[in-house]
């Protein structure tokens, strides 16, 4: 059986996958970190979104091979070891942006990617675009823009 | 997904021999779209060949043409200075495909290649007269497209690039279906030195495709006003749940008045 060996939330795994195995069942099956979620499954809905060596990806539409020596950040890694929060996900609490909880990993994620790519700022618009492949069915998306907006100048050190 | 072998080779010589050697061995670039046909049985390759080792990314503009490298994704084009300073339009393109995530990994290499009939870099090669360079050859984009999921692409040939010359303006619109967010109808639009061309993506039945009439037109004089009136026959022309065949042949007509206008 082919073994991937990949860095998942700093920590290096190798894993026995098949070649077909998705990058999201390592992470949920082999590795227990059930909190990157699918949705879809048709790398529509952003419940599976994961940093792939710093940048979003969909890890539903992702072979397990082809993550092979990349550094993966799944929900997990967030938080720091002490438990507090991460800039996005305090704001996602502090502006209630989730009631099911099930697309918030994914959203988390995204919207950390989505941040860091606007180092000069960010508009509303902007934020409702880049959230294009993230889909939400419980808030409207109205709390989620609203914490992204929030978590901006934490994550960019401005307030 | 049925399981298949997989390799990733180091070298443009390499892949070429793994997929030449095996008529059912199959290319993977970003995944996007191959990944979901995997998974949905549609395909059943003996060998995935990963062209992710191969480097080809990148874009320079020299002598009034973008060289873009096949593996170079989505987002690298929709954030470039340089496509942005060039072909604004091929930039805005690439920036209306999927979503972040998606553009983060999908190739323009990848998208060519394939010739999904709804796909929008079709639609630019088509009309600003791209060449798509290969390991072996240069194929002219009115030669390479031909016909739904179908290209001039021999087994085992790989696109290493594809070249844009660079237009006078040119403009992409798309309407898209509310749902998958892919191109109902899609229309590029492109005054180039030969004069103007137009070509439409998510309509034909056999995939991406020129307007003669439009481009006539267009060549004459590049506004609006010029094709209003032009019909397109609907019965080349895809019909499903989402849009019957004479609904794109009207929008064709609305998307490419759209576009025109957006050239300026």
């Amino acid at each position: 059986m082919p073994q991937v060996t990949l860095t998942v939330n700093g920590k290096q795994h190798t894993v026995e996958v098949e070649n077909r195995t998705l990058l999201v069942e390592v992470l949920r099956e082999k590795l227990a970190l059930t909190g990157t979620h699918v949705g879809c499954d048709t790398s529509q809905c952003g419940a599976c979104v994961v940093h792939v060596d710093g940048i979003s990806a969909k890890s539903c539409t992702m072979l397990a091979v082809q993550a092979a020596g990349t550094s993966v950040t799944t929900i997990e890694g967030l938080a720091k070891p002490d438990g507090t929060l991460h800039p996005m996900q305090e704001m996602f609490r502090e502006h209630h942006a989730l009631q099911c909880g099930f697309c918030t990993p994914g959203m988390v994620m995204s919207a950390i990617d989505l941040v860091n790519n606007h180092p000069g700022g960010i508009t509303e618009q902007e934020i409702r675009d880049g959230l294009e492949g993230n889909l939400c069915r419980c808030t409207g998306y109205h709390n989620i823009v609203k914490a992204i907006a929030a978590a901006h100048p934490l994550m960019h050190g401005k307030a | 997904m049925y399981d298949f072998a997989y390799q990733k080779p180091g070298s443009l010589a390499d892949a070429v021999k793994a997929l030449g050697a095996d008529g059912d061995a199959k290319a993977l670039a970003g995944g996007m779209t191959y990944i979901p046909v995997l998974k949905q049985r549609l395909a059943k390759p003996s060998t995935v060949v990963d062209l992710s080792g191969l480097g080809m990314k990148g874009i320079s503009v020299a002598g009034g043409v973008v060289k873009i490298g096949a593996m170079t994704t989505h987002m690298t084009v929709a954030n470039s200075a340089e496509v942005k300073s060039a072909i604004p339009a091929l930039a805005a393109l690439a920036g209306m495909i999927g979503d972040d995530a998606v553009r983060h990994r999908g190739t323009i290499g990848g998208s060519i290649a394939n010739n999904d009939p709804a796909a929008d870099y079709p639609a630019a090669a088509l009309a600003l007269g791209a060449t798509i360079v290969t390991d072996r050859r240069s194929i002219k984009a009115d030669d390479f497209f031909t016909g739904m999921f179908s290209t001039a692409l021999e087994q085992g040939e790989i696109i290493t690039a594809v070249e844009f010359p660079v237009p006078a303006k040119a403009a992409y619109e798309k309407f898209r279906n509310p749902a998958s967010r892919y191109a109902i109808v899609g229309v590029f639009v492109a005054r180039t030195a030969g004069g103007a061309r137009v070509a439409v993506t998510g309509a034909g039945q056999g995939g991406v495709f020129r307007h003669a009439e439009m481009e006539k037109a267009l060549t004459g004089n590049f506004s609006a006003a010029a094709i209003k009136g032009i019909k397109t026959p609907p019965n080349d022309l895809n019909g499903d749940i989402h849009a019957s065949s004479e609904y794109r042949a009207h929008l064709v007509g609305v998307i490419a008045g759209r576009a025109v206008a957006k050239a300026g």
